[in-house]
């Protein structure tokens, strides 16, 4: 397992190969897929992180001797930390409420608010 | 510099300063990763909220964006490569790939600022509506990073050519490789939340 003893370096073009292919993939899912919307946004969004996982394992060294346990804690927390910061961003700005629960005055005065940015 | 050498692992690793410095990277990078983040959570609420601005369908072009994705990555790679012979103990070949890296770096800032160039020829700047601004703020973001990378990485072919291979330097040479891996991976989520989202919705 020793890095002197691979002297072709494989991974790093295995890794080059597949995110170039994943970049054109997503490009050909966006724009020319008969896909409905939400599945086109669902499958490019995957193929990312496939990507950034990539770059993070083959090209960034994330695990190896000498790193430790760090790098890939402090990723994946910090990966965690943006899904929450974005999603919980989106559910309580652009969804949270726009349904409609039974009909409490907060909840009309938002109904309101979302038609007034609508009519933009 | 510190007293324990540490045998059998990459030169970068050898000191306990090395390990320190790269795990205090990884740090900031997750620090970095936050940052980030809020700024996409900002595009993602302020998503067609256009005002009176075009949309971004109409002016986002697929093919300058495919060939700065491209230019990117393959700038990442060449980073790696660079990694890879400096791990086998090659000076030159460390310095020619960062030099590509280099360049393949400055061409993707220049797309960028004739892409944006472009945008505000069409009528559409910072100020054009809340969509637009963050637009420019999380793209702009991105790439002010790419450019201290590229002052960085200047500065650490220098101390290179000054210092050739120690595990001082091989640790410097390790994190800026980090950094533009990183720059890499955050364009990645770009590339698909704002450029290719924004072209289908």
């Amino acid at each position: 397992m020793s890095e002197k003893k691979h002297k072709y370096p494989w991974n790093h073009i295995i890794g080059f190969v597949l995110s170039i292919a994943l970049t054109f993939l997503a490009a050909w899912t966006a724009l020319s897929s008969d896909l409905p919307v939400m599945w086109i946004i669902i499958s490019i969004m995957v193929l990312a992180v496939i990507q950034a996982l990539i770059q993070l394992f083959m090209f960034m060294h994330i695990v190896e001797k000498g790193a430790g346990d760090a790098p890939w804690n402090m990723m994946f927390h910090a990966a965690v930390v943006a899904a929450i910061v974005v999603s919980g961003s989106l559910f309580t700005m652009s969804f949270g409420f726009t349904h409609d629960h039974g009909g409490g005055e907060h909840e009309t005065e938002q109904h309101e608010e979302q038609g007034a940015h609508e009519g933009h | 510099m510190s007293e324990n050498v540490h045998n059998n692992v990459p030169l970068e690793y050898s000191t306990d300063e090395g390990q320190n410095s790269i795990i205090g990277f990884w740090i900031f990078l997750a620090a970095e990763i936050s940052l980030f983040a809020t700024l996409f959570a900002t595009y993602a609420v302020l998503f067609s909220r256009t005002a009176d601005a075009m949309e971004p369908a109409e002016l986002f072009q697929p093919g300058i964006v495919l060939v700065m994705t491209v230019l990117l990555l393959t700038s990442s790679f060449t980073c790696g490569l660079a990694i890879h012979f400096m791990r086998q103990g090659s000076l030159k070949g460390t310095q020619i790939l960062l030099g590509i890296t280099l360049l393949l770096g400055m061409t993707f800032i220049g797309f960028e600022i004739y892409e944006f160039i472009h945008y505000v020829s069409e009528g559409v700047t910072l100020q054009s509506s809340a969509y637009w601004s963050a637009f420019y703020i999380l793209a702009g973001t991105h790439g002010i990073h790419v450019m201290v990378g590229i002052g960085w990485m200047i500065g650490i072919i220098i101390q290179l050519f000054q210092h050739g291979l120690t595990a001082f330097t091989a640790r410097k040479v390790f994190i800026v490789g980090l950094y533009w891996h990183f720059l890499d991976v955050i364009w990645i989520f770009i590339f698909t939340g704002v450029y290719l989202i924004g072209m289908v919705v």
